[in-house]
């Protein structure tokens, strides 16, 4: 059974690595991509309203 | 009114901690615990699912020592030059490796790495070059090179060494051929026979075995690759070195170990990044850091800062606003 | 004739753990179908999101063990399954930040809950760990260079003496023994603690605040 094979594997992350620089700081895209996908999904959490209003 | 509130500040804080410890007597609202489990369960194994079979996983094959030795002869020659004459990384490494006390890193007047001893022996010359050759020992000048090494007096093994590996540094690109003529004893028929060893992969097994049938310890071949430069090229290549944030990075695009974003980022700068003793002291920072992490709740100031920067009035706006507000009083 | 073992305080190791347990978690504070109001926050969903993740990690995990650690370089079903090892790993990292984040700006300390930040902590230390002698045991370049750069930390405050980074053996049994035993036992004392004290109430409005909050509430009521 092949899980893995290309047809599925829509992004291809083997090629080399892409890396923004700014200072001292040097981060790869896909580090950068993750820390702020888990900012967004803080700040969203804080924001959105909860839903239900079922008083015990 | 002022005086009233600070005179009892000590007494409020200390009904406010009680009031945070007692059980909740307020409105309560329902909420089915077991079914958000199993909501999150399933979501979670559903996205891990998704991102497995849309991103894979980075999978670069290990570098072996006959691939070393084939793909940067040289690099491979000069290394086993300096673990002959015991100027490799990992023959003046100190503690855990070997007895040398001074080599060891300091943080202040401490040297942490002496306190254990030596609790893997690493004798660089016999383990990578000696040991090795001896047992692939069958053409006539490599028996003859090996009898002539084992004949010569300590200083007399050490000078030959020492004179060929100095003699191969000052080439243009550490090559054997081009070294200049010296007397450099029976080495160089020595070495380029590990090298076709080293090619033929016999010096992986030989390194891993050291003469014994099962093995799980890669510590001789992994010292052995990380003294010469192949594996450190191949790192800085994939953005994995120590100066690049390397700690934190994975091959490829793939995201890496974002965590140790702060680990890394000290070695990054000074005093860190070009001291001797730049590990120990960076592990040291760490330590006091995790300490300070683990320690929170105690720290003054630092517990402080939720009340200073209130993202607590965005996630409990609705509790605020619906329900009767706490005073201080 | 039956000896009524609370009256004479009884010997019986199984009846004082019993009633300790009881004590500490009776069973509708264990597992309550109710929750205080102010528990309605989408930042209260990053725990169990957590925990989830680190099941599907184990989970993962036990499907490599199978077949061991060398099965995923030439099985594509291996392959896969050591996909959903790592994205799991990265996925119940990020939660449990994230979880940290939420907890940190709550004060969730408050109220003697300190050892639930602490085993929280330390818990996140812990999987660091975990996830540590995972890179190291993949059996590829990454572990060739993660373990040639690591021994250089550890060794040089005398770790290395003990933990051996280079040793395969030694580090596969740590990732997948020790190491998830430590977070495991952490994590279901973090969540006893949690169930035990309570969700921590939110932080009281400074007053004038509070009273803005009271005069404004009291005009917007219908």
């Amino acid at each position: 059974m092949q899980l893995s094979a290309s047809f599925i594997r829509a992004v291809n992350l083997n090629h080399r690595g892409h890396y923004v620089h700014w200072g001292v700081i040097q981060i790869s895209v896909a580090n950068l991509v993750v820390i702020l996908l888990m900012i967004a999904i803080f700040g969203a959490a804080i924001l959105l309203p909860f839903p239900g209003r079922r008083r015990k | 009114m002022a005086t009233v509130i600070s005179l009892g500040r000590r007494r409020v804080s200390h009904r406010q901690s009680d009031r945070d410890y007692e059980p909740w007597s307020g409105p309560k609202r329902q909420y089915d615990l077991v079914k958000e489990f199993t909501v999150a369960l399933v979501v979670v194994t559903l996205l891990t699912i998704v991102l497995a079979a849309f991103l894979s996983s980075p999978d670069e094959k290990a570098v072996t020592i006959g691939r070393w030795a084939t793909a940067a002869p040289n690099d491979f020659i000069a290394t086993a030059a300096t673990e002959l004459d015991g100027t490799s990384g990992s023959a003046t490494y100190g503690a855990p490796y070997t007895h040398d006390k001074s080599a060891a890193q300091k943080i202040g007047p401490f040297a942490p790495q002496n306190w254990p001893g030596v609790t893997t022996p690493i004798d660089s010359a016999q383990d990578f070059v000696l040991r090795p050759l001896q047992g692939a020992a069958g053409a006539a000048d490599l028996k003859g090179a090996l009898a002539t090494w084992a004949d010569a007096s300590a200083d007399q093994q050490q000078k030959w060494a020492a004179a060929y590996d100095a003699a191969i540094a000052n080439t243009a690109d550490n090559d054997p051929a081009k070294v200049a003529a010296g007397d450099y004893g029976p080495v160089p028929v020595m070495l380029n026979h590990l090298l076709t060893l080293a090619q033929s992969g016999g010096l992986d097994g030989a390194l891993l075995a050291q003469g014994r049938f099962y093995q799980t310890d890669y510590t001789k071949p992994l010292l052995f690759i990380a003294d010469g430069s192949y594996l450190e090229n191949l790192a800085d290549g994939q953005h994995l070195g120590g100066d690049q944030w390397g700690m934190m990075n994975e091959t490829g695009n793939y995201p890496g170990q974002a965590w140790l974003w702060l680990y890394t980022f000290w070695y990054q700068v000074k005093p860190f990044s070009t001291s001797g003793n730049g590990d120990a002291l960076v592990w040291g920072v760490m330590a006091l850091l995790s300490a300070v992490f683990v320690l929170v709740p105690f720290i003054p100031g630092l517990r402080l800062v939720p009340k200073l920067i209130p993202v607590y009035r965005l996630i409990w706006r609705r509790y605020y606003r619906e329900f009767e507000p706490r005073t201080d009083m | 004739m039956s000896v009524d073992l609370e009256e004479h305080g009884g010997a019986s190791w199984t009846a004082w753990v019993r009633r300790r347990a009881l004590r500490s978690f009776p069973p509708d504070q264990l597992l309550p179908d109710s929750q205080p109001v102010y528990v309605a926050s989408w930042t209260y969903v990053f725990g169990v999101a957590t925990l989830s993740a680190f099941l599907v990690v184990l989970g993962s995990g036990g499907v490599l063990a199978l077949r061991g650690p060398a099965w995923w370089h030439g099985s594509s079903v291996g392959h896969f399954v050591n996909s959903m090892h790592l994205w799991s790993v990265e996925l119940f990292m990020g939660f449990m930040v994230i979880h940290l984040w939420g907890k940190f700006f709550m004060a969730a300390w408050r109220g003697r809950r300190a050892m639930t930040w602490i085993t929280g902590a330390v818990s996140f230390l812990a999987s660091v760990g975990a996830a540590f002698t995972g890179y190291l045991t993949q059996q590829n370049f990454a572990s060739q260079w993660i373990a040639t750069q690591a021994k250089d930390g550890l060794n040089s405050v005398g770790i290395g003496a003990y933990f051996n980074v280079l040793d395969f053996g030694q580090m596969l049994m740590w990732h997948i023994v020790l190491l998830p035993l430590a977070v495991g036992v952490l994590v279901v004392v973090h969540v006893l603690l949690v169930r035990r004290h309570g969700v921590v109430p939110p932080l009281p409005l400074p007053p004038s605040t509070a009273h803005a909050v009271e005069s404004q509430d009291r005009g917007n009521r219908d």
